[in-house]
């Protein structure tokens, strides 16, 4: 699985926010991407994810090209998002969460019904929610989780239409040291699964403990791609301050 | 079902208690059928109601739909059939014009509903000329004042009607993704459920139960009036709240709905046979109304039950 992004630019409104981004990105590597605020991250990955329609470029998939990426054809393609707000119903249960959108139904003769197949999810659920080592009861609701727990609900969402691609926007932002510590476990665990993954972070240290490559962004360009045993924390921080390493 | 539900149903059961003590006529089976008649229409527009609410929208239209679709059906029907088709016609479509403006263009569905209330009311009294439409077939009547071993045709329609939509809600994914549109409505968009589709389907639910609820109210009084459903959006929107339905999106129970539309009637009739007067019976819907708001605002159910 391979996923290549060349010639990328998006502007809102005739600013540039994206500018001939080039990066691949291949199974069981971890890509970390860091950069200031505005430097064009998040706009990057929901380009990637279907999320926001770039103007130009392609973004290339085992070797078929896209010109445009829609949510739907991100989906099919294998391509998985995990927002920074996690994008989870407070309301709803977990199960609900997790098949949020891919419901499954009951099928009659080879056809779908409008009817929820509320078993085979719940042994899905489970199944993917103890492969997270994470220990709910899925009819609970969500907004009684903790930050850690809900983010692994999310991470369940992602994981529960077999993604090859796995995009976490920040997904240590909201957590304490002890379950930071454990989702960049879960987060090589889920690359040594062969999953590519990008890993979007304000926190240098988490992006350095975790990834095989760095890119730095600034100002919608890409400033840095790193292989991470080229570069130490230290020197990494600098660039990030912007002196000289 | 949320907490909310099981509380009404139990409010439900303490106000038929009351209504026990406060008259001798209220446990006859005459009276308890009276009850159960006269929540049939309120409680199939606050079926409605409950779904859009679950969605976080809110349609104001639904007592002007009442009026408008029995005026067409009326109007243009030429037989039981055609008055019946052509009403739930009615309601499909005027649904699908309020989905389309909010899902399409979206507009507020305040605004957009709060419209069409004055709209499809003035459509209704143009239509008719402003006058009663009488005579119609027996079949229509039928729906308002027949019976099926005993039971009236409007409690078995709002029997039925809230079984389905319950069912709905419930076991489709239709019904789970009403509930987290209604929650989280960015979240749903970006993972691929079609909110403007769906939005289509949900005022047109609305509106089509609207159209039932006008063909039984139409067959009651044996007339299509353009005055009909007149302020019984407020009814059924407070029967939804009280019922657990939250105007905030993300959560509605039909069972809870059903109780609501009950409270409300066993209240009216309560009042009723106690002599006071229908004034102070829409001053009491408002408070109630408030104060079921109020109760989810402040949050003054229990952590869990909210």
């Amino acid at each position: 699985m391979t996923l290549n992004v060349s010639g990328l630019y998006k502007s809102y409104g005739g600013r540039h926010v994206l500018t001939d981004i080039h990066f691949g990105i291949k199974s069981g590597i971890i890509l970390g991407l860091v950069g200031d605020n505005g430097a064009g991250k998040s706009t990057l990955l929901k380009c990637i994810s279907g999320a926001e329609q770039f103007d130009h470029g392609q973004i290339t998939i085992d070797g078929v090209a896209h010109s445009v990426i829609t949510p739907e054809l991100s989906r099919s393609i294998g391509i998985a998002m995990i927002y920074q707000n996690l994008d989870l119903c407070p309301q709803q249960d977990v199960i609900t969460n997790i098949f949020l959108g891919q419901e499954k139904t009951i099928r009659i003769f080879g056809q779908n019904t409008p009817f929820l197949n509320r078993s085979h999810m719940k042994y899905l659920a489970t199944e993917v929610l103890n492969r997270l080592g994470l220990d709910v009861d899925i009819s609970q609701n969500v907004s009684l989780l903790s930050g850690g727990q809900q983010q692994r609900i999310a991470i369940a969402r992602a994981l529960i239409s077999h993604p090859k691609i796995l995009i976490m926007d920040e997904p240590t932002a909201a957590l304490g040291i002890r379950e930071s510590k454990k989702l960049l476990d879960m987060v090589r665990n889920l690359k040594m699964q062969g999953i590519a993954i990008i890993f979007v972070s304000h926190k240098i240290q988490d992006i350095y403990d975790v990834s095989d490559r760095i890119l730095m962004m600034r100002q919608g360009k890409i400033i840095t791609d790193l292989n991470k045993n080229d570069i130490s924390l230290a020197e990494l921080h600098k660039i990030m301050m912007n002196e000289e390493v | 079902m949320p907490r909310e539900a099981k509380i009404s149903a139990l409010v439900l059961i303490i106000l038929c208690g009351l209504g026990g003590l406060c008259s001798d006529v209220f446990f006859t089976s005459a009276n308890l059928v009276n009850i159960l008649t006269a929540s049939a229409t309120i409680g199939i527009l606050s079926i409605g109601a409950s779904f859009v609410l679950a969605a976080k929208k809110l349609d104001l239209s639904i007592g002007s739909f009442m009026a408008l679709t029995a005026i067409f059906g009326a109007t243009f029907g030429h037989s039981g059939t055609g008055i019946i088709g052509l009403t739930l016609l009615c309601g499909v479509v005027t649904g699908l014009i309020n989905g389309v403006m909010v899902g399409f263009l979206k507009l507020p569905s305040f605004i957009v509903t709060l419209a069409m209330l004055g709209l499809a009311r003035g459509v209704a009294l143009v239509i008719s000329d402003g006058d009663p439409i009488y005579d119609l077939s027996p079949s229509v009547i039928y729906i308002g004042q027949g019976e099926i071993f005993g039971v009236p045709v409007p409690v078995i329609l709002f029997a039925l009607l809230a079984a389905l939509c319950g069912l709905i809600l419930n076991y489709t994914k239709f019904g789970i993704q009403t509930l987290c549109i209604g929650d989280n409505e960015n979240a749903c968009a970006r993972a691929g459920i079609k909110i403007t589709r769906h939005n289509m389907i949900l005022f047109s639910l609305s509106a089509l139960l609207s159209a039932v609820a006008g063909l039984i109210y139409m067959g009651r009084v044996n007339a299509a009036d353009p005055a009909a459903g007149a302020g019984y959006e407020l009814l059924a929107i407070t029967a939804a709240i009280i019922g657990g339905t939250s105007i905030f999106g993300g959560k509605t129970s039909i069972f809870g709905t059903v109780c609501g539309a009950l409270i409300l009637s066993v209240i009216q009739n309560c009042l009723t046979l106690l002599n006071i007067s229908a004034y102070y019976q829409e001053i009491l819907i408002g408070l109630i109304l408030i104060f079921a708001i109020s109760l989810e605002k402040v949050k003054i159910y229990p952590r869990g039950m909210r």
